[in-house]
């Protein structure tokens, strides 16, 4: 392992956001900037989404550098989100990271997106070795380490919470604002919800299906004849509901004393209090991620490019391409050391 | 309540004395997590979907318990205790020629489950009795579910693989080779080729690890 000071400046570009962080080698992370595309109308397109960030890419890596307070020579190794993701939007962070490994001549870094956000979640909760639940947007992943890598004991057979959140949303002609995506003005209404309207629940084993729930809620709003107050209480008790029950039967089969939210998703105060009393139920420690490092960041990007760089995990320029559907059950993490508790 | 059997993440199983006969009370837990019109609501769905997989299980030709009654207000089924011993506590312990015999019977067993688009969930040999008559019954359908997919039959199958690894690791070539053969007299040679491929990829995406 390598043993040494540095800085690594990791990019962060997989789907809406652009993040730019920057982490010392001894794991402090010493700026963390991103902007985000926010679309007129719709979900991401992923290449309105790229233009905005070739756009921005170039002030945001600036902006990093200046809160960090150091000059680009004295980064060590670039890091960037490699995959899985949007392809256009990768590429845009993916090219902004060659670019600069290539000028500066510094190592480059591959980073998983998923593994980056477990990595992150650890340093700042402080967790050893947890049963992760990152939901977000484009992922719902129950995973945990195992013999070398994180695996995946749950997951969606279709599409993310996240997703099914946002689309759910805007089909009730809900709005997004600066300070509050879409999710969190779904949560505002489900907290004034009364009665319980039942919809399609779906577990399979550990994994876990969103389509029905969705196709059913949004033809009770068709309907009209529940308020949309009841329909998003509804809405989020069974998917959160499912959410929780996998994660239980993880950490009842991994026999782990720990469980980390993380994601975009994870900010939501009911989904983390049905978490928090399943914790108490196992005698598990919960834990999770703040805002800034559980939504998409920078920041994971480089501290995961140090833990990478230290155990010579690097990529040459002519073989960092983008990898769309990037497992993080591929990728082997041998700074994880398997738990003897 | 009788005498705690197991206690599971979903349910407890206790073993009574009941209208004179000795019988199984499975009852499940509410969680505490969810609000109580869903809890209720997926009691209810589970305490009535297990036995009718084992109803099921029936009508395809596996022996399964018989169910005494289904008390939904509870989440308790009633069900005949099985006589006889698990295949965990005598496979290790017999002749290779009785273990292949067994363990071809468990092939057929998974096969007719499968033929008949019933996915068990829990292959483990813990889950299986062998009575003294000599036939083998199949237990706790909890987590079964209803799917033709070759997906779904190469998990179960190796979810079965890597229970005999852990339980049964001197045998789990012979045992589980023996378990495919019962399972080709039922599936045929082309659904078993199928899914011993499914398998293969299946160990590839490494989800299943063993714990050692």
């Amino acid at each position: 392992m390598r043993d040494e000071e540095g800085y690594c400046l990791g990019i962060e570009s997989t789907a809406d956001d652009f993040g730019v962080g920057i982490a010392t080698f001894d794991g402090k992370i010493i700026a963390n900037v991103n902007d985000v595309y926010i679309p007129e109308k719709g979900g991401i397109h992923p290449r309105e989404a790229s233009r905005h960030h070739a756009a921005v890419a170039g002030r945001v890596i600036a902006e990093a550098l200046r809160r960090a307070g150091i000059k680009p020579k004295e980064i060590s190794i670039i890091a960037f989100s490699q995959g899985p993701g949007l392809g256009p939007c990768l590429r845009v962070g993916a090219t902004a990271a060659r670019a600069l490994a290539a000028y500066l001549g510094r190592p480059l870094v591959g980073v998983n997106h998923c593994i980056a956000h477990i990595e992150i979640g650890k340093m700042v909760s402080g967790a050893r070795d947890p049963v992760t639940l990152y939901v977000s947007g484009g992922n719902t992943i129950v995973a945990a380490f195992e013999a070398g890598k994180y695996r995946v004991f749950g997951e969606t057979l279709d599409i993310a919470v996240g997703n099914c959140l946002d689309v759910f949303a805007r089909e009730a002609g809900l709005k997004p604002r600066v300070d509050k995506p879409l999710g969190a003005v779904v949560e505002e209404l489900a907290s004034r919800g009364k009665s319980f309207i039942p919809l399609p629940y779906t577990v399979k084993g550990m994994d876990l299906s969103f389509s029905g729930l969705l196709t059913a809620a949004i033809s009770l709003l068709h309907e009209g004849r529940h308020p949309l107050e009841d329909i998003c209480f509804s809405f989020q008790e069974i998917a959160f509901s499912m959410l929780t029950e996998v994660t239980e039967r993880a950490l009842a089969h991994t026999e782990k004393h720990e469980v980390l939210l993380t994601g975009g998703v994870a900010a939501n105060k009911r989904l983390q209090s049905m978490l928090k009393v399943m914790c108490e139920e196992h005698g598990a420690r919960f834990c999770v991620v703040p805002k800034e490092y559980a939504t998409d960041n920078g920041a994971m990007i480089a501290w995961t490019g140090v833990l990478c760089y230290k155990h010579g995990i690097t990529i040459p320029i002519e073989r960092s391409y983008v990898k769309l559907k990037w497992r993080l059950d591929e990728v082997e993490v041998p700074w994880v050391e398997q738990s003897t508790i | 309540m009788g005498i705690l059997i197991k206690k599971g993440a979903e349910a407890s199983i206790y073993m009574e004395e009941w209208c004179g006969r000795k019988v199984i009370f499975k009852r499940r837990y509410p969680k505490k997590y969810r609000i109580p019109e869903l809890d209720k609501i997926l009691q209810i769905r589970r305490t009535k979907h297990e036995p009718q997989m084992i109803h099921k299980a029936k009508e395809a030709g596996v022996p399964t318990p018989i169910i005494f009654l289904v008390d939904l207000e509870e989440a308790t089924i009633v069900m005949e205790f099985v006589e006889g011993v698990r295949i965990k506590e005598i496979l290790n312990e017999i002749s290779s020629e009785e273990r292949v015999k067994i363990c071809r019977e468990i092939g057929k067993l998974v096969g007719k489950l499968h033929k008949n688009g019933i996915i068990h969930g829990d292959l483990t040999t813990s889950n299986m009795i062998l009575t003294p008559h000599g036939s083998i019954v199949l237990i706790d359908f909890g987590l079964s579910e209803q799917s033709f997919e070759v997906e779904a039959r190469g998990v179960d199958l190796h979810l079965m693989r890597r229970a005999l690894a852990s339980t049964h690791y001197k045998y789990v070539n012979e045992c589980f080779n023996a378990v495919i053969e019962g399972y080709r007299e039922i599936m045929g040679d082309d659904a078993t080729m199928e899914v011993l491929d499914k398998i293969r990829e299946i160990e590839r995406r490494g989800r299943y690890v063993a714990r050692r």
